[in-house]
C-alpha cells in the first residue's frame, strides 16, 4: 500500500569473496613455510620435564634424537611398559647406539662431523638407570655434546 | 576490438586453499627445541681410572640424588628448594669459610685481578639407577640457574646489562669467573636395594 516502497525491496549486494582465496594463500604460505614434517614416529610416550634454564638448540642440522620412553598403549602389549629407546623409526637396544651415532656421523658433511649433538628426549618418569647407560654409550662413541630436552616451564 | 576473455569462476579456488591450509595445520608442528645443554667427559677405560689426581674435599660440591629423589647436599639432606642458595654459596664463598673452596686471584680481562674459585673446583651431581629423569633435570636446573643468577649479577654490576646482552668477550670474562662446571659421575648405587 505504501506507494514509495520499490517493487520487491532493496536487495543487499552479495559480499564479494574474490579475495577470499588470497587471504587464504597467505595464511598457506605462512604455515608451508614455518612447518616442520615430523620426521619420526614416536613408538614411546614422552613427557618432557619442565626447565627455566632451557636454551635452543640451534643448528637443527647437526642434531640427532635419541628418545627414550615407556611405549605407547598400542606396542604394550609387545615390548612391556618399561621404559625403551628409540632410534629413528624402531625400538632399539643399547648396544645399537654406537652403530646409530657412527650413522649419524657419517650423514653429516665431513667438516660438521666434530659438532654433532645429541638431544636426549626422555620421559620424566624413566628412571635414571637407561639414561646413565645411553651417556656411558655415548661417551665411548664420542659423541659428547648432549642437550637434555626440556620444556621451558615455570620455576618449580 | 579483441573480445573479452570471459572470466572463470574463482570460487572453489578458496576451498582448495582451505584444504591445503588444513593439512599443513594439522601436519605442523611449532615446538622448538629447547633444553639443558652439557659436554659429557671423555671416556675413559674403566681400568685408567684411579690415576687421577685427589681434588680436595673443600672443592668439591657434591650433589647426591636418590633413588626416592631425595637430595644429599654436601652431606646434608635438602630440598631442591634449597640447593640454588647452597650452590651460589660454594661458588662465591663470600665469607671465606674453611670448609668451602679455596680461592686465587686471577688477571681478567675488564676486570683486572680478581679473586676467583681454583681451577680445581667442581659441582659433582651424582644420581642413583632409581632415580627418576624429572628430579635429575631440576636438580640440574637448579645448579645451572644458580650459575646464571651468578653471571647476571656481576654483568649488571660490572657493565649494567644482563649476561645474555653482553659481547662475546665479556661473556667470555665473566665465564671465566664463574665457569660452569658440573661433574656427572658414574653412577653409584645409593641406599636402599
Amino acid at each position: 500500500m505504501s506507494k514509495f516502497r520499490k517493487d520487491g525491496g532493496k536487495e543487499t549486494p552479495a559480499i564479494s569473496t574474490s579475495a577470499l582465496p588470497d587471504i587464504v594463500f597467505m595464511l598457506l604460505f605462512f604455515f608451508m613455510v614455518t612447518t616442520t614434517m615430523r620426521e619420526t614416529t614416536l613408538f614411546v610416550k614422552i613427557t618432557l620435564p619442565q626447565a627455566t634454564e632451557v636454551t635452543k638448540l640451534e643448528k637443527k642440522s647437526l642434531v640427532s634424537y635419541i628418545y627414550v620412553g615407556p611405549p605407547m598403549p598400542q606396542y604394550q602389549a609387545q615390548f612391556g611398559n618399561e621404559p625403551r629407546i628409540q632410534l629413528n623409526d624402531k625400538f632399539a637396544q643399547l648396544g645399537e647406539l654406537l652403530d646409530f651415532v657412527e650413522a649419524e656421523r657419517q650423514a653429516r658433511d665431513e667438516s660438521e662431523r666434530g659438532q654433532i649433538i645429541t638431544s636426549l628426549k626422555v620421559d620424566e618418569y624413566t628412571k635414571m638407570g637407561i639414561v646413565t647407560d645411553i651417556k656411558q654409550e655415548l661417551r665411548k662413541a664420542a659423541a659428547l655434546h648432549i642437550n637434555y630436552s626440556a620444556r621451558k616451564g615455570r620455576k618449580n | 576490438m579483441p573480445r573479452k576473455l570471459p572470466e572463470y569462476n574463482a570460487a572453489s579456488l578458496a576451498d582448495i586453499a582451505f584444504m591445503l591450509l588444513i593439512f599443513f595445520l594439522v601436519t605442523t608442528t611449532m615446538d622448538i627445541d629447547s633444553g639443558l645443554e652439557r659436554r659429557l667427559p671423555q671416556w675413559v677405560d674403566p681400568s685408567e681410572i684411579d690415576e687421577t689426581p685427589p681434588i680436595k674435599e673443600r672443592n668439591i660440591f657434591v650433589v647426591l640424588v636418590n633413588r626416592d629423589d631425595r637430595l644429599l647436599v654436601e652431606g646434608e639432606p635438602t630440598r631442591i628448594d634449597d640447593l640454588k642458595a647452597k650452590t651460589k654459596e660454594f661458588l662465591t664463598n663470600p665469607l671465606d669459610k674453611n670448609d668451602l673452596p679455596e680461592k686465587t686471584v686471577k688477571e681478567i680481562d675488564f676486570f683486572g685481578p680478581t679473586e676467583i674459585l681454583t681451577g680445581s673446583a667442581v659441582i659433582s651431581l651424582r644420581n642413583d639407577v632409581g632415580t627418576s629423569y624429572g628430579t635429575y633435570i631440576r636438580v640440574q636446573n637448579e645448579l645451572v640457574a644458580a650459575i646464571n643468577e651468578l653471571r647476571d649479577d656481576l654483568a649488571i654490576q660490572k657493565f649494567g646489562k644482563p649476561f645474555n646482552d653482553l659481547d662475546a668477550d665479556r661473556q667470555d670474562a665473566i665465564k671465566e669467573i664463574y665457569p660452569q662446571k658440573i661433574s656427572e659421575a658414574e653412577p653409584k648405587k645409593i641406599g636402599g636395594k
